[in-house]
């Protein structure tokens, strides 16, 4: 298979660049300094491209690709990747599901717990010496809160299932009901929004759930009410957000993906009653090794012709 | 004036005395509570007069104390109230009070344990997570803008799977494992003596728990028995990936040897709520990001407060009134 061109969109893990050398002829994408022509050189030679939630195949990128066959993305989200090209063109589309269900939604706890308790700020308390000169203040309980979920998939329900062994009681809000599911549903953003203290963002992006919070949302929100995104970025209105924290319109929030990642506004940086994170949703040694397995896994069932492990399209 | 004074003074002359030596979190910030009809508080803290002798002026037909941590009750103390009938403690620790002490004489404690369970617990797991998948190190890294510059955050560690040593299973302890079964973490214990009613592993001793254990979660009181039960052996045990958090008493660690570890890298973290000499932190830690420092402060929310101020509240009111104590303390 070492014939085989496959392109990957950015880095995203050395261990994946690794395995992918060994078995294919890998074009590193980001280090090529002119793209368009990058493309035209090499494009009969690339039959697969490797994305993540940063970068993966939009449309203009498919057309440039004539052999492209297969676009393997190192997420479970695919934000990134122009999913009606590829069914227009017979090309296939793997994620990785399932495996990082469990980091995400220990993550989502770990920022409900680390806003609530402020747990970051009263670390910097302690490392700025200020412990000597008095008691930091009292934190907001966590067991009991009410957790809302958008989204009740497979990272909603592994979040429900945690949340609840803190005795918080769970609602969600989803496109349709799922009458076998015990939690209290909501047919709209905004009513799950009103009757929880803690709004978490766990669906897919797609045109309909872009900015499904929004002023509206945070309004109903209030200001003891928490957001907590570990979906994408663009989930949220980002300035509306902002502007509610610094405004002491909404209680706190928890974020690990923006919409313009790396970029964070700075806005957010003085407050303390919000945590910022680098999109580590699944960034543990245990799971993106599971991740990168996936991938390549996915990568050599489709050139041997066998069944893929985690399709998409 | 005089009249207004002498009038509430005879008032409050009817309420049952309750000696405060030092005022206790809950008083500073719920006073409400105390200061309604029902007690006279007798407060030490507000006189010139050196303990002692305020005790021996003031105390001596006191049937009733109030304290904290900031108030020891030791048997010094003890002595110079000979009416002492009974210790009311506002928090959950009650290493600071003399227990044999107050067995002998007969003298009954309560404490405020069951209280702060889910507000430890809670506490516990978010500082376990927090070290584990770098919460408040990368949440430093962002805000100090370096995410744009430097790229991506070295990846952290998955909880789900984890081997999770709980030391000490009373209500603390307890409400930490039911908690981490929801996260897919094994949870195993070593406790005082073994508790036929529950499903996790049993280990005798600390050092075998460690052995076995990704991460030991710190959940037991501060006694004799305990003190510096964690050493450089059982962290050495733990191992280099091994995560320690601390909720109980920092003297339950010996935190010189736990230092020590830290900095040569022979453990792989710790979240630590409690030091040996608070609020004095080894400042070796104030470099390391696999460390998450909390100023013994994570265990407390207001309404776990309230419901303190409540119990100690009703503790008295129950021992005035000859009813059966809301929360005594058992001698084991």
């Amino acid at each position: 298979m070492e014939s085989i061109g496959v392109l990957m969109a950015c880095p995203m893990n050395s261990y994946l660049e690794h395995e992918l050398e060994k078995r294919f002829n890998l074009f590193r994408f980001w280090t090529v300094p002119e793209k368009s022509a990058f493309l035209a050189t090499n494009k009969n030679s690339i039959r697969a491209v490797v994305g993540n939630s940063s970068a993966g195949a939009d449309a203009e990128l498919i057309e440039a690709l004539p052999k492209l066959e297969i676009v393997a993305s190192f997420s479970v989200g695919l934000d990134k990747i122009d999913l009606a090209k590829c069914k227009e063109k017979g090309i296939r589309v793997t994620n990785t599901p399932d495996v990082l269900t469990d980091d995400v939604a220990d993550l989502a706890i770990g920022l409900m717990l680390a806003v609530l308790r402020k747990l970051c700020e009263s670390d910097r308390y302690v490392r700025s010496g200020k412990w000597k000169k008095g008691d930091y203040k009292l934190t907001t309980k966590f067991t009991g809160k009410r957790v809302g979920i958008i989204g009740l998939g497979r990272i909603g329900m592994a979040v429900a299932k945690r949340a609840e062994a803190f005795s918080c009681p769970i609602s969600y809000y989803s496109r349709t009901e799922k009458p076998e599911i015990k939690y209290k549903y909501y047919p709209s953003v905004v009513e799950l929004a009103a009757n929880c203290d803690i709004l978490v963002v766990a669906c897919l992006l797609t045109e309909e759930t872009l900015h499904i919070v929004n002023r509206e949302v945070i309004d109903a929100l209030g200001p003891k009410g928490v957001v907590i995104n570990v979906g994408r970025g663009p989930h949220v209105d980002e300035p509306e957000l902002v502007s509610a924290l610094v405004e002491r319109r909404l209680g706190g929030a928890g974020l690990d993906v923006f919409e313009h990642e790396p970029e964070v506004p700075e806005e957010l940086f003085g407050l303390d009653n919000v945590v910022l994170l680098p999109h580590v949703g699944s960034a543990t040694v245990e799971t993106r090794q599971a991740m990168a397995d996936l991938v390549i896994g996915n990568l050599e069932a489709h050139f041997l012709n066998k069944p893929l492990l985690t399709p998409v399209v | 004036m005089e009249h207004h004074q002498e009038r509430s003074d005879h008032r409050s002359q009817d309420l049952p005395q309750v000696l405060v030596i030092k005022p206790p979190p809950v008083l500073t910030l719920f006073e409400d509570k105390f200061i309604s009809s029902k007690f006279q508080l007798l407060k030490a803290w507000e006189s010139t007069l050196p303990l002692d002798q305020f005790l021996t002026k003031y105390a001596g037909s006191v049937r009733a104390v109030l304290c904290s941590g900031a108030s020891p009750i030791t048997a010094d103390i003890i002595r110079l109230l000979p009416s002492l009938q009974l210790v009311t403690t506002s928090g959950a620790g009650v290493n600071h009070i003399d227990l044999s002490e107050c067995r002998r004489l007969g003298i009954a404690v309560t404490n405020a344990a069951g209280v702060f369970s889910d507000d430890g617990a809670d506490a516990a797991v978010g500082l376990l997570i927090d070290v584990l998948r770098k919460v408040s190190a990368a949440d430093r890294y962002v805000r100090n803008g370096l995410w744009p510059t430097k790229g991506d955050y070295p990846l952290g560690s998955k909880l789900g799977g984890k081997r999770v040593g709980v030391v000490g299973l009373g209500g603390f302890g307890l409400a930490v494992a039911k908690r981490l079964e929801a996260f897919g973490c094994t949870v195993l214990y070593n406790s005082r003596t073994q508790k036929p009613s529950v499903p996790y592993p049993f280990y005798s001793t600390v050092f075998e728990l460690a052995a076995d254990s990704d991460a030991l979660i710190i959940c037991c009181g501060l006694t004799a028995e305990t003190r510096h039960m964690i050493n450089r052996e059982v962290l050495l045990a733990l191992g280099r990936q091994g995560v320690i958090v601390n909720i109980g008493r920092g003297a339950i660690i010996n935190e010189k040897e736990m230092v020590e570890c830290l900095v040569r890298g022979e453990i792989g973290g710790a979240g630590l709520d409690v030091f040996e000499n608070e609020p004095n932190v080894p400042e070796e830690l104030f470099g390391l990001d696999n460390v998450v420092l909390s100023p013994h402060r994570v265990v407390f929310t207001p309404e776990s407060f309230v419901a303190a101020s409540e119990l100690a509240v009703g503790n008295l009111e129950a021992f005035f009134s000859n009813k059966p104590l809301l929360s005594p303390v058992i001698y084991e």
